[in-house]
C-alpha cells in the first residue's frame, strides 16, 4: 500500500506497530519453480463455511483450507475493519489466488499445488509464540511442499 | 520452508527482513490487486513466484505497477429505499428500523443475481440466514440480547460477524447492478456508510456495543464495528 494515500491518523497507526526484526536470516532455496509444490498461507482469518469462527482463543492459531477447495466454500472472520473486504467479497483470488495458482500449474510454472493451505486470523506479527508456525511448516513438509506463498491483507 | 510473501506496508517489511518478498502498492485486503482481472493477479503472482529463484537473500521488490484504476467518474450507486424520516402513508412515523427492512428486500433481487452470476457468497459466517439477518441485528440496536445463532460462537461475536454479514450482503448486491462491478473500495464505503439505512443502523449498534458491560463487545463496538476512518469522519 502507498502510505501517502492514507490519512494522517491512519498512517500513524500503522507505523506505530511493533514489527520483530531478526538477529538471524535463514536462506532455505530449493528447485526450479516448474517443480515446486506450492501452498497459500494468509493471515485474513479465512475459513470453511462450516468451520468454527476465529474468536481470539488462546492456542486457537489457524484454519485448514483443502486444495480441492471453491469459492463459495471460504468465509471471513478477520475482526479487523482496517482493510478493504469489497475486493475479496467479488472475487477470493484477490487474497486467496488458487484459482491463478491452479493455472500456473496446469501451465507447467510451477510443479503443483499444495492438498491443504493455511490461514491465521493473526492481526499482528508474534515472534514469541512461534509455534503454530513451526507447526504449519512441519506439515507443509509433509505435503511435500517446497514453497509458501504468504498473503497479509 | 522456502517462503515469499506479500509485503503491503513496505516499512514494516524493512524491519522484519523476511527472506523473499514483494511489496505492492494497492491497497490493504488486495494483495493481489484489483477483482476480476486475472490477467494482472497473475502478474503479481509471478512476480512473486519468481522471488524463489532468487540465488540468496533476504530480498524485498517492489511491483511496479499501480492497480489500474476503477471507472468510478462514471458510476452512481443509487440505494434502492428513501427513509422519510418523517411519516408513511398511515401517518406513523418511519423508524430506522423499518426503513431498513425494506431496504434489505429491496437489494435482495441483487443478491441474488450476484450470488447466481458468481457462484458464490462471501455471507455467512454468522449463521444467520438473510431471512434473520435484519431481524437478529435490529434485536440488538433495541438492547436486547438474543441468543447466538452458533453454539460455537459467543453472541458478541455473533454480532460482530453479524454486521459483516450485512455489508457483505450489500456490497455483493450493489456491485451486481449494471456497470457496478468494478467500483473502487472508497466509492463502496462511501456509498454503504453515508447512504444505506444499513450502515446507519451498524453507527447505532457500534454505539449500543460501546455502552456494554460486556468487555468483548465494547472492544468490538470500540474497534471492530465501523472503519475507523468512517467513525471519525462521522463522529461517532
Amino acid at each position: 500500500m502507498r502510505l501517502e494515500n492514507v490519512s494522517e491518523a491512519e498512517r500513524k497507526m500503522l507505523l506505530s506497530f511493533k514489527c520483530p526484526s531478526f538477529a538471524t536470516h535463514p536462506w532455505v532455496s530449493g528447485p526450479p519453480l516448474n517443480k515446486r509444490r506450492v501452498a497459500i498461507i494468509t493471515t485474513s482469518g479465512l475459513l470453511g463455511r462450516h468451520d468454527r469462527p476465529f474468536q481470539n482463543d488462546p492456542g486457537d492459531n489457524y484454519r485448514v483450507i483443502p486444495g480441492s477447495s471453491q469459492a463459495n466454500d471460504l468465509v471471513m472472520s478477520h475482526m479487523s475493519t482496517g482493510f478493504d473486504r469489497t475486493g475479496f467479497q467479488r472475487d477470493w483470488n484477490v487474497i486467496f489466488p488458487l484459482d491463478r495458482l491452479r493455472e500456473a500449474a496446469a501451465e507447467g510454472i510451477i510443479g503443483s499445488v499444495a492438498d491443504f493451505h493455511y490461514s491465521y486470523n493473526t492481526i499482528r506479527a508474534q515472534p514469541d509464540a512461534p509455534e503454530p508456525m513451526r507447526e504449519v511448516a512441519a506439515l507443509l513438509k509433509k505435503d511435500r511442499v517446497d514453497a509458501a506463498m504468504l498473503f497479509p491483507v | 520452508m522456502p517462503t515469499a510473501g506479500i509485503s503491503l506496508i513496505r516499512p514494516h517489511t524493512e524491519v522484519i527482513q523476511p527472506p523473499r518478498a514483494l511489496w505492492v502498492p494497492f491497497e490493504l485486503g488486495r494483495p493481489l490487486g484489483p477483482p476480476n482481472n486475472p490477467v494482472f493477479q497473475k502478474r503479481v503472482l509471478m512476480a512473486l513466484l519468481k522471488l524463489f529463484e532468487a540465488p540468496s537473500g533476504p530480498i524485498l521488490v517492489d511491483f511496479p505497477d499501480e492497480e489500474p484504476e476503477s471507472s468510478e467518474e462514471s458510476m452512481v450507486l443509487s440505494c434502492p429505499v428513501i427513509y422519510a424520516g418523517d411519516a408513511d402513508e398511515a401517518g406513523a412515523a418511519d423508524t430506522l428500523e423499518a426503513a431498513f427492512h425494506r431496504e434489505m428486500t429491496a437489494m435482495r433481487p441483487w443478491y441474488d443475481m450476484a450470488v447466481a452470476e458468481r457462484k458464490r457468497t462471501t455471507v455467512g459466517i454468522s449463521g444467520i440466514g438473510i431471512e434473520d439477518l435484519g431481524v437478529f441485528l435490529c434485536a440488538c440496536v433495541q438492547g436486547k440480547e438474543p441468543e447466538s445463532p452458533r453454539k460455537d460462537l459467543s453472541l458478541a461475536y455473533a454480532i460482530k460477524f453479524a454486521a459483516e454479514d450485512l455489508k457483505a450482503y450489500y456490497i455483493e448486491a450493489i456491485t451486481a447492478q449494471p456497470g457496478q462491478q468494478g467500483a473502487s473500495s472508497r466509492k463502496l464505503q462511501d456509498w454503504f456508510w453515508d447512504e444505506t439505512r444499513a450502515g446507519e443502523l451498524l453507527l447505532e449498534l457500534k454505539k449500543v456495543c460501546e455502552a456494554s458491560p460486556d468487555k468483548t463487545l465494547n472492544m468490538i463496538g470500540l474497534h471492530f464495528m465501523v472503519p475507523h476512518s468512517v467513525a471519525a469522519r462521522k463522529g461517532k
